[in-house]
C-alpha cells in the first residue's frame, strides 16, 4: 500500500493577536485548527470545504511550510512539514485563489518561466509546459502580455498555470475558482481533472466553500468549522448520512381520478405530497427505500397516468453541513465574519 | 546546502532584480535616482565644506570625506536592495509565500535582488567621482591607483555589505511594511559613525568604539587608500593599520557578520512561521 501523500495528526493552531492601542498589553487568543486529524491518500483529490474562516486556509499554509503548527505535526510526502521544510518544497506546490500576486512588469510567459527556473526546470521544458497550460486554460494568446495588464481573473488563471507547471507530488489549490467566472472556473476544474488523470500518484488537496465544486471534483471531503473537522468522507457517503428515506418527484400530465392515498396504501411508501406544478400535477414520495418504486409506476402505468418527468431528490453536501452544524454556510459567514481563515 | 539550489536561487533573482530595477518608464526619473541624487549630495558636502575652509580645497580632508561619501553610496544601495526584496515581494507583488514554498535558498534569493541595485549603485559611484575629478580637482591619478588593493576592497566590501543586508533582511521579515526604509534609515545612521565624511576621531570619544566595531570604517579606509594612499597618512584614526592589517580586519568583521546572519536568519525565518508571518500583508 502506497504511503499516504499528506497526513495530519492532532493538529492545532492559535494565534495570538494584539489588542487594540488601548489594550496593548492584552493579547487575545484566536484558536484557528484544533485537533485535526486526517489522511489524504496518494492519488486522491480531497477537498477541505467549509465557510470562510472555518481554519481551511490555516491547515494548507502549515502543510505548505509557510506556518508552524501550535500542536500536533503533519507530514507531506512523508516529511514533516515543521522539521523538515525543505524536502516537502521541492514535491509540493500552490496557489490561492483570489488574489492577484505576480510580477506585473513581466509577462505571462516571463512571470511563469521565472518560477520555473526556481524549480530547477531545464527552460525548454518549462516553455513546452508553459504554453501547454497555458492552451489548458485559454491564455495562450495573452501569454506576451505584462500580467499588470490582465484582469484578477486573468492573473488567477496564470497562478493556477504556476501551480499545475513544476507537477508537484502534491499539489495545494485554496479556493482556486474563487472570483472566476463560470466559464474560467469550468477550464479550471477540467484542468484539474486533467492533471489527475494523467498520472495516478499525484494529490491534490483543495479548500473551498463551493459545495457544488466539492461534490463534482472531490473523492473525498473532510467539512471543516471553526477549527474542526466534523466529518470526513466521499461525498456520496457523507449524503447517505442524512439521507434516511428515498426520495422521488413524479409529475404526471393528469391522475386520471387515481387518489394519492391509494399511493400511499403501496407497500414500502411512507407519505406522498401532491402539488400543481403548471397544469401538471407533481408528486412527491418518501419511501421505505427505492425498490418500492416499482410498484408506484405499476400503479401509475395501470391507471393509464402519463408521466411527464420523473426526479430522484439526492440531499446535497450543503444539506450535510447544515445537519453537522446546524446553520448553512451562508448563515455562518454571516454570523462570523472576522474569523480567521 | 546545496549548491545548485543557491545558485540558481540567486542567478533568477539576479534576473528578476534587473527587470525589476531596470523597469524604467520614465528615463527623467532613472537621471534623478541615479545621476542627480547622488551628486546633489555630493555637492551639499563640497557647499559645507567650502564654508567652513573658506574654500580650501588643497587639504586632505577634501578628498577623504568626497571619496568616503562617493563609496558611501554602495553601503545604501547594498543593504536596501538585500532587504527591500522581502518587502517588495510580501507586500506589493504577494509573492514572497510563493518563493517561500519553493525549493529555493530564500538568502541567495535576497542577494541576487540585490545585484541590480549594486549594479545601478556602481553607476552613480563612478558618476560622482568623475563628476569631482572634472569639476572639484578631486586628486585622482589612474595610473597611481593601487588597482590590488582596489579589487579585493570592492570585493571584501560587497560581501560584507551583503552580510548586513542579510541581517535586515531577516528582521525586515519579522516588521510591517512601514518599516521598509530600514536600509536607508541603518545606513543614515552608520554615515556618522563610520568615518565616511570625517574621521573618528572627530567624533567624541565615547561614541567612537561605534566605528571601531563597524566593518564599513576598515573597508572606506581600504578604498580610500587604493584610490589615493596619501590621504590616509593625514589622519591618526587608523594611521597604525597597514593596507593587509585592515584587510584583516574587514574579513574577520565581515565573518563575524556572516556569522550574525546566518544565525538571525535561522531564527526570524523560525519566528515569522511560527507567528504566521511570511503571506501577511501590512500595506493596506
Amino acid at each position: 500500500m502506497n504511503n499516504p501523500a499528506v497526513e495530519i495528526h492532532g493538529v492545532g493552531r492559535i494565534y495570538k493577536i494584539r489588542g487594540s492601542k488601548n489594550e496593548k498589553k492584552t493579547r487575545k487568543e484566536l484558536v484557528a485548527l484544533q485537533d485535526v486529524n486526517l489522511e489524504v491518500r496518494q492519488g486522491e483529490l480531497f477537498g477541505l470545504l467549509g465557510p470562510n474562516g472555518a481554519g481551511k486556509t490555516t491547515l494548507i499554509k502549515i502543510l505548505t511550510t509557510l506556518l508552524a503548527p501550535t500542536s500536533g505535526w503533519a507530514r507531506v510526502a512523508g516529511f514533516d512539514v515543521a522539521k523538515e521544510p525543505g524536502k516537502v518544497r521541492p514535491r509540493i506546490n500552490m496557489v490561492s485563489g483570489g488574489e492577484s500576486s505576480g510580477y506585473g512588469l513581466l509577462t505571462v510567459r516571463e512571470n511563469l518561466w521565472m518560477f520555473s527556473q526556481f524549480y530547477g526546470m531545464p527552460s525548454k521544458e518549462s516553455y513546452e509546459r508553459i504554453d501547454a497550460l497555458l492552451g489548458l486554460v485559454g491564455l495562450e494568446d495573452r501569454m506576451h502580455t505584462k500580467s499588470s495588464d490582465l484582469s484578477t481573473g486573468l492573473r488567477q488563471k496564470m497562478n493556477i498555470v504556476r501551480g499545475f507547471m513544476t507537477d508537484p507530488n502534491v499539489l495545494f489549490l485554496d479556493e482556486p475558482t474563487l472570483g472566476l467566472d463560470v466559464g474560467a472556473s469550468r477550464d479550471v476544474r477540467r484542468l484539474i481533472r486533467g492533471w489527475l488523470e494523467q498520472d495516478k500518484t499525484r494529490t491534490l488537496l483543495l479548500t473551498t466553500h463551493y459545495m457544488a465544486e466539492a461534490d463534482e471534483l472531490c473523492d473525498r471531503v473532510a467539512i471543516i468549522n471553526q477549527g474542526r473537522v466534523l466529518a470526513c468522507d466521499t461525498p456520496s457517503a457523507l449524503k447517505q448520512r442524512i439521507q434516511h428515506d428515498a426520495l422521488f418527484e413524479i409529475t404526471v400530465a393528469s391522475m386520471n381520478g387515481l387518489a394519492t392515498s391509494a399511493l400511499e396504501n403501496l407497500p414500502g411508501v411512507r407519505k406522498v405530497t401532491r402539488r400543481e406544478d403548471g397544469g401538471f400535477a407533481a408528486l412527491e414520495f418518501e419511501l421505505v427505500e427505492e425498490a418500492a418504486l416499482s410498484g408506484v409506476i405499476n400503479q401509475l402505468t395501470s391507471a393509464d397516468v402519463k408521466v411527464v418527468k420523473f426526479d430522484k431528490h439526492e440531499p446535497t453536501l450543503e444539506d450535510v453541513f447544515v445537519e453537522l452544524v446546524g446553520r448553512s454556510i451562508d448563515e455562518v459567514e454571516e454570523a462570523e465574519p472576522d474569523a480567521k481563515e | 546546502m546545496n549548491n545548485s539550489e543557491t545558485l540558481r536561487s540567486f542567478r533568477t533573482a539576479t534576473w528578476l532584480g534587473w527587470q525589476i530595477e531596470s523597469n524604467w518608464t520614465d528615463p527623467f526619473l532613472f537621471a534623478v535616482y541615479s545621476i542627480i541624487k547622488p551628486l546633489a549630495g555630493a555637492a551639499i558636502l563640497v557647499v559645507m565644506y567650502s564654508v567652513i575652509t573658506k574654500g580650501n580645497f588643497d587639504t586632505p580632508i577634501f578628498p577623504y570625506l568626497y571619496f568616503g561619501n562617493a563609496f558611501y553610496i554602495y553601503v545604501g544601495a547594498i543593504m536596501t536592495g538585500v532587504s527591500w526584496a522581502v518587502i517588495d515581494d510580501r507586500e506589493h507583488y504577494k509573492t514572497l509565500k510563493y518563493m517561500y514554498i519553493a525549493p529555493i535558498h530564500i538568502p541567495a534569493y535576497w542577494l541576487g535582488r540585490g545585484v541590480a541595485r549594486f549594479l545601478t549603485g556602481s553607476f552613480s559611484v563612478i558618476i560622482t567621482i568623475a563628476f569631482g575629478v572634472i569639476f572639484l580637482h578631486v586628486p585622482l591619478d589612474l595610473a597611481t591607483v593601487n588597482w590590488p588593493l582596489f579589487i579585493l576592497s570592492l570585493i571584501l566590501g560587497v560581501a560584507m555589505l551583503c552580510m548586513m543586508g542579510l541581517i535586515l533582511a531577516s528582521i525586515t521579515l519579522l516588521v510591517a511594511h512601514h518599516f521598509f526604509l530600514i536600509g536607508e534609515a541603518v545606513a543614515g545612521a552608520l554615515y556618522l559613525f563610520s568615518g565616511a565624511i570625517f574621521p573618528l576621531d572627530v567624533l567624541p570619544a565615547w561614541i567612537r568604539p561605534v566605528g571601531f566595531v563597524m566593518p564599513i570604517t576598515y573597508w572606506l579606509e581600504l578604498m580610500r587608500r587604493s584610490m589615493v594612499s596619501s590621504v590616509s597618512q593625514a589622519f591618526p584614526t587608523l594611521q597604525r593599520f597597514s593596507d593587509l592589517q585592515l584587510a584583516g580586519i574587514l574579513v574577520g568583521l565581515t565573518v563575524v557578520f556572516a556569522v550574525i546572519a546566518y544565525f538571525l536568519f535561522r531564527w526570524c525565518d523560525f519566528r515569522a512561521r511560527e507567528e504566521g508571518l511570511i503571506d501577511r500583508v501590512t500595506n493596506y
